[in-house]
């Protein structure tokens, strides 16, 4: 990041500003992917007008960076009256969709709204091997054509690449297709359980010498050395450092209108339906409690070796049942990166039963609407991890 | 570029008050630029239909103690920095179409 990114970080966390949202405007979509975890019925998304209060809302609030997800955003009729909307109210915009509905004359009207970035999944450069993942016939085709229009209009795009089983072998064809067509590449190699609880999707991570070979790669994480360095000591600083950003300075609203720290911490904070946007943000009890966790506040991880270093996911610790526990996936790639196990890692590979079935899910204050959360979409680490 | 009387900010940008700074990045080259508090009051009254003479003697010269002449020069330093960067766009004509309202500030 920039100096000036940083410092504005920095500033919007001192004065409690939500500078970043991630709104889903639809759990709908045109793709299946096997690694989805939505239910794509529409159970009451929220009308074109209460979206466009709501951007009101969040503009007054402070909110700069938008990213609007799904679903796929172009499956709603309203997707360019929305975008019309938030580009009004000068928001940065990122998108995140598959494509699929994008030609040359969508592309041409994202141009001309001035949208930051647009970022499309991508799973494999092999047609077969993306359209068995998104179960849709021809969308690798399509993918590409829009990324193709896209960058035409001299839009900026990324090819998200999420890593399975089904794709591991990929990547590096992905990032030469990226480069070939002038996008930007990131890799994302966590899958997430679903959100309902449901772990069986996580069989489709990579195993433990894939995401080796990601971390040592120097074409993705940089200066290797660096990266899998064998983390440093946890002192008074790093006891007092903030988990990430969801909460502090980021929240994630779904297309019912439900609050959120992040797309992958699916703690319920509040409606926007019931309640405005900034009171929600302020004075939600969980964003509270979400904003006082230090390193220090959790058992297990303060007292690890990798604490100063680990890319822990707290929506992911959350969702093993515990948001000031460790988060498994992270543990993986903290002993993927350096070859150290955790406490953690070293008890649940002793354990003689399979990660998936576990029984770890005790979601705190669960609600129905949560089961319509998407767990991950291609959030997630970038090339540069 | 003197010969301007009117200042408007661009259609083509991204933009958010922090507090008494303001973001603004540039959809062109995604360059992000932050503005000072005074700097911000000037962006804030960009609405291209204030004369920014009129904009530096009610909001800044007002609230600031800065003699005009000192002050006018530093906000056309300003202005014309912002509309290299096709931040703000310049002009001696009003900007804002008649009968439209003034641009409403991020």
């Amino acid at each position: 990041m920039s100096g000036i990114v940083v410092e504005m970080a920095a500033k919007a966390l001192k004065l409690n500003i939500p500078l970043s949202v991630q709104l889903d405007l639809t759990y709908r979509c045109n793709e299946r992917c096997i690694h989805c975890y939505l239910d794509h019925d529409d159970h009451g998304e929220m009308t074109t007008a209460e979206i466009k209060d709501l951007l009101d809302q969040m503009a007054d609030a402070g909110v700069f960076y938008l990213t609007i997800s799904g679903g796929e955003i172009m499956m709603r009729r309203d997707f360019f009256e929305i975008l019309e909307h938030a580009r009004a109210r000068t928001f940065c915009i990122n998108l995140k969709t598959n494509g699929v509905l994008i030609r040359k004359k969508e592309a041409a009207r994202l141009r001309e709204l001035g949208v930051e970035r647009v970022q499309i999944s991508i799973y494999s450069h092999r047609a077969e091997v993306h359209d068995a993942i998104t179960k849709m016939p021809g969308s690798f085709r399509q993918s590409i054509e829009a990324v193709r229009f896209l960058r035409a209009q001299g839009l900026r795009v990324t090819m998200a690449n999420v890593l399975m089983v089904q794709n591991s072998l990929d990547y590096q064809s992905v990032k030469a297709l990226a480069a070939e067509l002038d996008a930007k590449f990131m890799i994302d190699p966590t899958i997430t359980p679903m959100m309902d609880g449901d772990r069986s999707i996580l069989n489709l991570n990579v195993d433990q010498a894939t995401l080796q070979g990601v971390f040592r790669d120097g074409t993705l994480v940089g200066n290797v050395e660096e990266f899998c360095a064998p983390p440093g000591s946890v002192d008074e600083e790093a006891l007092n450092m903030l988990p990430c950003s969801a909460g502090h300075t980021a929240c994630y609203v779904s297309p019912y209108g439900d609050v959120y720290p992040c797309v992958q911490f699916p703690l319920p904070c509040g409606n926007v339906r019931r309640a405005k946007f900034v009171d929600i943000w302020r004075d939600s009890p969980q964003f509270k409690e979400v904003r006082s966790i230090t390193l220090r506040d959790m058992p297990s991880c303060s007292q690890c070796t990798h604490g100063a270093t680990c890319t822990r996911c707290p929506g992911l610790a959350y969702l093993e049942g515990n948001m000031r526990g460790p988060s498994s996936q992270d543990c993986e790639k903290s002993y993927a990166r350096t070859g150290i196990p955790s406490e953690n890692y070293k008890a649940r590979h002793a354990s003689p039963r399979p990660l998936q079935s576990l029984n770890l899910v005790q979601i705190q204050g669960l609600q129905p609407a949560v089961r319509n959360i998407p767990a991950k979409m291609t959030e997630g680490i970038e090339a540069s991890l | 570029m003197k010969n301007y009387r009117y200042v408007a900010r661009s259609k083509s940008i991204a933009a958010r008050a922090l507090g008494d700074e303001t973001m603004v990045m540039s959809a062109t080259d995604s360059t992000l630029f932050t503005l000072n508090e005074v700097a911000s009051v000037i962006w804030a009254a960009a609405d291209g239909v204030t004369p920014l003479e009129e904009i530096v003697r009610n909001r800044i010269c007002a609230q600031y103690d800065i003699a005009p002449e000192v002050a006018m020069k530093d906000a056309q330093t300003l202005v014309e920095g912002l509309a290299d960067h096709g931040l703000l766009l310049l002009s001696d004509q009003p900007l804002v179409p008649p009968g439209s309202s003034r641009g409403e500030a991020p």
